[in-house]
């Protein structure tokens, strides 16, 4: 218990430092929701990462830093202001071997499959590479919005972003090694675990079909560039469509099964209640009478281009934000400054595809005083947002449409 | 890895360690009370402290006993009955509703 004894003695000796009155940083980080607990908003920061911008800090260890509303006008999200979510604190650092691009592999098997095999990077590389747009965002985005407020990572916006992402297809992976026809789901790990043996490790499977889509990959490039650290690094695995949770950081092992997976991360936890949301995608192995788990994204859309509680000028003011799906296509967004009552249909900005952010925007006639605009999407397969919050334990799903207040001078 | 074992754990803690994020836990600062200590002896040991103050003041009495029952039940915390007593009480009456 050598570590376990070190940690003590680095949390005590923090508090030791609190209570000499060594000065903490004042917390009240701008912007942030009036709708989130308080607790959340006296205490977050805005901190930097190595290799990140200044993020909105709700977690130290495990890291939990959300993306500031002001990086989301634009569709694509840079790697540096991208959202760090993590389950469990035992990250290895980037040069350990279990993740340093020189050496890092994955196990790929299964009792599922007909062989095995192990990819180094380079392997990874030479295979047809295959690249995507796509929104990776957390199941819980907007948790912190629920009421009643519901336990967990109280995000507020911010628990997203989008990217563009190059890999080897994880189908062409798996043809490698032969998939047997009693092979179910494919199972997911990453070199980083929990900081305590006990604790069970972050293991997700997802369907053998969502694996077999041409844009679910094993990505080795984010935007560009390799992935950072903290966002993966050096391959992670890419489901557009479906919430961030499946999409595994740092993947070290890949296994096809016959028998559906059971760790504590597929049940009971990342689970919505049956019947509560419109899920198209179905993951029949996992689910229960009265469970099943979270598997495509809600749509959904956020105002960016203005601060709640931002000074305008009187006359015009133009609003806009980003909308996604689960990559059915957003067909249009509409726009109230009338509280609902009547709608006015945006303008569709740069369309980098069915998984990515989609840019809106729209002139609205501002008066003096205080102006409420209202966004709503809607796809292709006639999904729209909610109006009213779909309450649900764990707090998933949060697709209420997003409005911002202006002062109009 | 679904069996970590000791040495693995301890790699892992020690890259944990190296984050220079970490020295900012240090300002995280609890709410002054009986319990306190029970709660930065155990707790922390796994993560940072700041779990606590962001999930309030929302959760019941009711609430705080099924997070700290979840931490030793899912999450295999090792934390003695005298002292999950303690801190159910010192979240409750300092970050509860």
């Amino acid at each position: 218990m050598i570590t376990r004894r070190r940690l003590l003695e680095s949390a005590s000796a923090g508090a030791a430092l609190a209570t000499m009155g060594v000065p903490f940083a004042e917390a009240a980080v701008p912007g942030m929701a009036d709708a989130l607990p308080a607790g959340v908003r006296g205490e977050a920061t805005l901190e930097a990462l190595p290799g990140k911008k200044p993020l909105i800090k709700l977690a130290y260890r495990a890291p939990n830093y959300e993306t500031p509303i002001e990086y989301f006008r634009t569709p694509i999200t840079p790697n540096d202001a991208f959202f760090v979510r993590y389950h469990l604190s035992g990250i290895p650092e980037s040069s350990d071997k279990s993740i340093d691009p020189k050496t890092w592999k994955a196990e790929v098997g299964g009792d599922g499959a007909n062989g095995q095999l192990t990819l180094t990077l380079d392997d990874l590389k030479a295979m047809p590479a295959s690249e995507v747009v796509a929104v990776n965002q957390c199941s819980g985005n907007r948790r912190g919005l629920f009421q009643p407020h519901v336990p967990g990572v109280e995000w507020g916006y911010g628990a997203m972003g989008c990217a563009r992402w190059k890999g080897a297809r994880l189908k062409d992976v798996l043809a490698k090694i032969g998939l047997k026809k009693e092979a179910v789901e494919i199972v997911l790990n990453g070199a980083d675990g929990p900081a305590f043996d006990k604790t069970p490790d972050f293991i997700k499977s997802i369907p053998v079909w969502k694996a077999m889509e041409d844009t679910t990959l094993i990505a080795y490039e984010m935007n560009g560039a390799p992935i950072p650290h903290l966002n993966g690094a050096p391959a992670r695995i890419i489901v557009p469509g479906w919430t961030g949770t499946y999409w595994m950081k740092h993947v070290v092992s890949i296994k096809a099964v016959t028998k559906p997976e059971s760790s504590y991360w597929m049940n009971p936890a990342y689970r919505i209640p049956v019947g509560k949301f419109p899920v198209v995608a179905h993951f029949a192995t996992q689910e229960t009478a009265t469970t099943t788990p979270i598997t495509e994204m809600v749509i959904n859309s956020l105002i960016s281009s203005h601060a709640n509680g931002a000074k305008v000028k009187a006359g015009s003011v133009t609003v806009g934000g980003i909308a996604w799906d689960a990559g059915y296509g957003i067909r249009g967004v509409d726009m109230s400054t009338d509280g609902g009552k009547t709608w006015m249909q945006a303008t569709l900005g740069q369309d980098l595809g069915r998984f990515a952010f989609r840019p809106f925007s729209l002139a609205v006639p501002a008066k003096k005083g205080k102006l409420t605009v209202m966004a709503r999407a809607s796809n292709a397969i006639g999904q729209t947002q909610t109006s009213a919050l779909i309450p649900n334990p764990a707090g998933y799903h949060h697709n209420v449409m997003h409005r911002v207040t202006l002062d109009v001078m | 890895m679904r069996t970590l074992t000791m040495t693995r754990t301890m790699v892992l803690l020690a890259s944990v360690l190296a984050l220079p994020a970490l020295a900012d836990e240090a300002q995280i600062k609890l709410k002054d009370g009986p319990g306190r200590d029970k709660v930065e002896g155990n707790c922390a040991a796994c993560h940072s402290l700041d779990y606590i103050p962001m999930n309030s003041p929302f959760m019941s009495a009711a609430m705080w006993d099924a997070e700290v029952n979840k931490m030793i039940k899912a999450m295999g915390a090792p934390i003695s009955d005298d002292d999950a007593k303690a801190i159910k009480e010192y979240l409750t009456k300092n970050y509860g509703l």
